[in-house]
């Protein structure tokens, strides 16, 4: 026999039931719920009311059960991405609702607007989760329990086990079983000696990690839903100069959680000192950004120390547990409106709205009050205002931005006065003019007064009404502000998660009876067999190597005659020899 | 335009032949594979049946199905170890490989692995001619997805084929998915080489986009194990129950590997890359948490990989139940292949989020 070691395949002696395949020897290999078919009594329910509950309760804690949720799980999360959703985008629920009239009514009866908070989704991965803890909490106690007890017994037949290997030795049977033992524990195993074999057990871990991937998926779930409960999140647009603090009345717009308390607000301030955005001057990656950062002054707590801080858009500014982060970008042209006499009527940096990649901007210019005409009377002004950073140039296209950057910046503007109609109550759109109620400036052909201007250059307004000069151009940014608790939490648990899944998928659970018996010609007959939770193409290996080592201890006694091979062990198993193990593998 | 820009363009261009290229040496490839399965003689035909009915009528006529090389660091002897299949499932030799064991289809087979080998290395000079273009990761788009993805589908083929795993059986399914992932690449996806997004701008994109494409591509072969398992499981099961199954399928199936080592191809490889993707949907939700300001939204992309997360553990769970191992649980792992599809193709298509990219 060669010091190569082959494996051979041996048909089964006979059909057994999969899941009984072998018996005490695969006891408690893992602590997974066991199934119960449904045709066997388990599926009637005893008509008490226990009874009923416990059979629900089995039923709920059954891996069919669990897969049959994961499945609606899954499927429930379908239409969330299909159709419109108000906690992702609003506007576009509305849209919706608008054109599909028939649809409303159903999609809203059925919560599909709101899918994730719906009650029917709600309702799968509570159940799931609940039959995940229903099905740890046993599973755990399960495993401490055999981490406590020490591996079952040999089978009687070590050559029913799925790797089997077998040698007679010179060497004493209790020298063998202490040699191997010794060698297995050397291995990490987990031991002892049963009657006349030994019995180790090895990757506990496997099932820890299983347990542990389940516990953390509990743990990454109660961190997202108080997250979501406790969160509170806002956006604040700052032009150069200006700054923020961290209180209600300041945000443009707010939304938080349902158990969230305004008091929690974290007071802290900042003033956005500069905003830097450059970009790729050539070559195909023309106008990405290069740089493209909020550079701000922050102030932690009420009276805190000024400190400097750069915001980035992978990189939040983390103050006291909020983030500040970089939501977009834009520029704001700085106008002075002055009236027919010349007085400053307004100055102010006026944020406009980018439309394309290359910040061709648009918005609207409001005078609310301080203005009065030629003939004395109170009215407001309104300038549509349309900016590009890089003008083409005149009569070359349209009026869009040729890059993003600060290059040769030009300001369209068209003028109306009247009402801006801000006093009747209803929310406006700072970004937007409402000219319903505003009468246009002509020029002198009659059609609506409007001009391109360059930095420095004024818009006269028609009949000595004033005038509107764009003097230069600031850059703000906007923000996202939120505060989310329990991110922690989730991030330990997906850490954990991982974790234990690698270890519950890769870590082969496995067991090694090593029997040494005298045969009936005084010689020790030694038979190694092994077990896995799966069919493993390593574990044969595995026992091949143990062998080997065991072999060292216990050498290979030279080949007897056939009579006394055939001496059958009162295991009732025949030990097959290497020198005659039949060619094909096949027993008989 | 200045130099830099000039070289980068130039590098474009490099890219694209070579993408160009790689098809040409596919399809030369394919056609070797075609011949291998043709020339591939089928004399073995009938090992199957034959093992069928010998374990039926509990006789020993199969041969050595696994052959372990262990160690060889003892001097000694060592003992022969003996293996038996789980009880209660068919003990069936695996197939002899497209080439049937003959000179002629080995030869075509060993002529189409080769060219593979040129192609891949052809078509991963295009995708890394390409991200020295446009000085970045080189997926960014569909377009630069579907050329990593695909090369990375064969060098993770390539890798399996030097471990010496018996894998050859995908070579055709793969070459063929090749040319149509390239051939929709170049027409309807392509896009020249553009600026990115500044949201696209971490380190998350190569630690997040490049797991997700590993992912997928290891899943693909994971899928197409599937695919031949329930085809090869349908011809056991004509046999074993006494059928003829037709000619056609008897000389291909003949040729696979057993059901049983399909199934445990495709399991191993599925829960192989399983905790892999679990990283990049966890190294996602931490992207957005800075990018956008919240780890998890509901974005049609988030929701997808999240389904197709919850259909992969579906599918493990279902390994572990009995009454749905085999066909059954083949069948999810497939729903959950085709989420994962779902998800790269469809969402981009069809449902607009944060996720889009740039062109398509
Ligand atoms: C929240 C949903 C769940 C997810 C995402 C999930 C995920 C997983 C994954 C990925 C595995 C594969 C790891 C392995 O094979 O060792 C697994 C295994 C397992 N899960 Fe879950 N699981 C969930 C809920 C449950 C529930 C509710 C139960 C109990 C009924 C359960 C019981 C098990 C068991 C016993 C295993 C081990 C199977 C084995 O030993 O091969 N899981 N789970």
């Amino acid at each position: 026999m060669s010091k190569a070691n082959s494996t051979r395949t041996r048909q089964p002696e006979e059909e057994h039931d999969p899941g009984s395949a072998h018996g005490a020897a695969g006891e408690q290999l893992s602590t997974a719920p066991r199934e119960e078919r449904p045709d066997t009594g388990a599926g009637v329910p005893a008509m008490s009311v226990i009874g009923w509950v416990r059979w629900f309760w089995r039923q709920l804690t059954s891996m069919r059960v669990a897969l049959i949720l994961l499945f609606l799980l899954s499927l429930g999360a379908i239409p969330g991405s299909l159709i419109p959703q108000t906690s992702v985008d609003d506007m576009k629920v509305q849209a919706f609702k608008e054109r599909h009239t028939t649809l409303t009514p159903v999609y809203e009866a059925l919560q599909l607007f709101d899918v994730y908070s719906s009650v029917w989704f709600s309702a799968i991965y509570i159940l799931l989760f609940v039959s995940l803890i229903g099905c740890i909490v046993p599973r755990t106690g399960q495993f401490v329990g055999q981490l406590r007890s020490r591996p079952p017994g040999a089978p009687k037949r070590l050559t029913r086990l799925p790797a089997y290997t077998t040698w007679r030795t010179e060497a004493e049977p209790e020298e063998v079983r202490a040699a191997a033992l010794a060698m297995l524990r050397k291995r990490r195993f987990r031991g002892h000696e049963v009657g006349d074999a030994v019995a180790a057990e090895k990757g506990y871990l496997r099932e820890a990690g299983n347990l542990v991937f389940h516990i953390a998926l509990i743990v990454m779930l109660i961190a997202f839903a108080s997250g979501q409960l406790f969160k509170s999140e806002g956006g604040k647009l700052v032009v150069e100069g200006d700054g923020f603090s961290n209180t209600l009345t300041q945000y443009d717009d707010f939304k938080s959680g349902s158990l969230y308390d305004s008091d929690s607000l974290s007071p802290f301030s900042f003033v956005l000192d500069d905003f830097v955005g450059t970009y790729e001057k050539s070559g195909p990656q023309r106008g990405t950004p290069r740089t493209f950062e909020a550079r701000v002054t922050y102030t932690e707590g009420a009276e805190g120390a000024e400190r400097k801080g750069v915001i980035k858009v992978n990189e939040p500014l983390v103050v006291d547990g909020t983030k500040v982060y970089l939501i977009a970008h834009g520029y704001a042209p700085v106008v002075t409106v002055r009236d027919g006499r010349g007085k400053v009527v307004s100055k102010s940096a006026v944020p406009l709205l980018p439309i394309d990649n290359n910040i061709t901007s648009s918005g609207a210019i409001k005078v609310m009050d301080g203005y009065k005409d030629k003939k004395g009377v109170k009215t407001q002004l309104g300038f549509k205002a349309f900016f590009v950073p890089t003008f083409a140039g005149h009569g070359k296209g349209q009026m869009f931005s040729q890059f993003p950057a600060l290059d040769f910046p030009v300001l369209a503007l068209s003028a109306y006065q009247g009402s801006l109609g801000v006093d009747s109550g209803l929310a406006q759109n700072v970004y937007q003019l409402d000219t319903s109620k505003m009468k246009e400036f002509k020029d002198k052909d009659g059609e609506l007064l409007k001009k391109m201007l360059m930095p420095g250059e004024k818009l006269d307004l028609p009949d000595g009404a004033g005038s509107i000069t764009f003097d230069g151009v600031e850059e703000w940014a906007s923000f996202q502000i939120s505060q989310q608790p329990g991110n922690g939490w989730a991030l330990g648990g997906a850490i954990a998660a991982i974790a234990g899944l690698a270890a519950s998928l890769f870590i082969q659970r496995r067991r090694v009876w090593v029997r040494a018996v005298r045969g009936a010609d005084g010689v020790t007959v030694v038979e190694m067999a092994g077990l896995g939770r799966s069919e493993s193409a390593k574990l044969p290996e595995e026992l091949g190597d143990l062998s080997a080592a065991l072999v060292a201890t216990a050498p290979v006694a030279p080949a007897a005659s056939d009579a006394t091979t055939d001496a059958t062990n009162e295991a009732g198993s025949r030990p097959v020899h290497p020198a005659e193990a039949p060619a094909e593998g096949a027993e008989k | 335009m200045n130099l830099a820009a000039a070289t980068n363009e130039s590098l474009a261009e490099a890219s694209n032949v070579l993408i160009y290229s790689s098809m040409a040496v596919y399809t030369l490839a394919f056609f070797a594979h075609i011949a291998e399965w043709v020339f591939g003689s089928r004399s073995k035909v009938g090992r199957t049946a034959a093992a069928l009915s010998a374990s039926s009528a509990k006789a020993s006529a199969a041969t050595p199905a696994v052959k372990a090389q262990a160690g060889g660091t003892a001097v000694l002897e060592r003992p022969e170890v003996i293996t038996r299949s789980a009880a209660g499932t068919r003990d069936v030799p695996d197939g002899p490989g497209a080439a049937g064991g003959t000179f002629k289809g080995d030869l075509y087979g060993r002529i189409a692995v080769s060219l593979t080998v040129v192609a891949f290395l052809v078509e991963a000079g295009g995708v890394i001619t390409r991200a020295l273009s446009v000085q970045r990761a080189p997926w960014a788009n569909m377009y630069e997805f579907s050329i990593t993805f695909s090369t990375v589908a064969v060098g993770s083929y390539l890798v399996l084929l030097a471990l010496k795993k018996n894998v050859r059986w995908i070579g055709l399914p793969l070459v063929t998915t090749v040319l149509l992932d390239l051939g929709i690449a170049v027409t309807t996806l392509y896009t020249d080489s553009d600026q990115l997004v500044p949201a696209l701008h971490s380190y998350w994109l190569w630690i997040h986009v490049s797991t997700a494409i590993l992912c997928g591509a290891v899943f693909y072969l994971g899928a197409v194990g599937t695919i031949l398992y329930l085809f090869r499981d349908s011809y056991e099961n004509k046999l074993a129950s006494g059928g003829t199954p037709g000619k056609f399928a008897s000389s291909v199936l003949e040729r696979l590997p057993s059901a049983a080592s399909l199934d445990k191809f495709a399991y191993r490889i599925n829960a192989a890359v399983f905790p892999l993707w679990t990283f990049t949907i966890i190294a996602g939700a931490i992207w957005a948490g800075d990018a956008w300001g919240r780890y998890w939204g509901w974005d049609p992309k988030e929701v997808w990989s999240f389904i197709t997360w919850v259909a992969y553990a579906a599918y493990l769970h279902a390994r572990a139940t009995a009454g749905w191992k085999g066909r059954k649980a083949a069948y999810l792992a497939l729903v959950a292949f085709a989420c994962w599809l779902f998800n790269y193709y469809g969402v981009n298509i069809f449902v607009s989020g944060l996720h889009s990219y740039a062109g398509v």
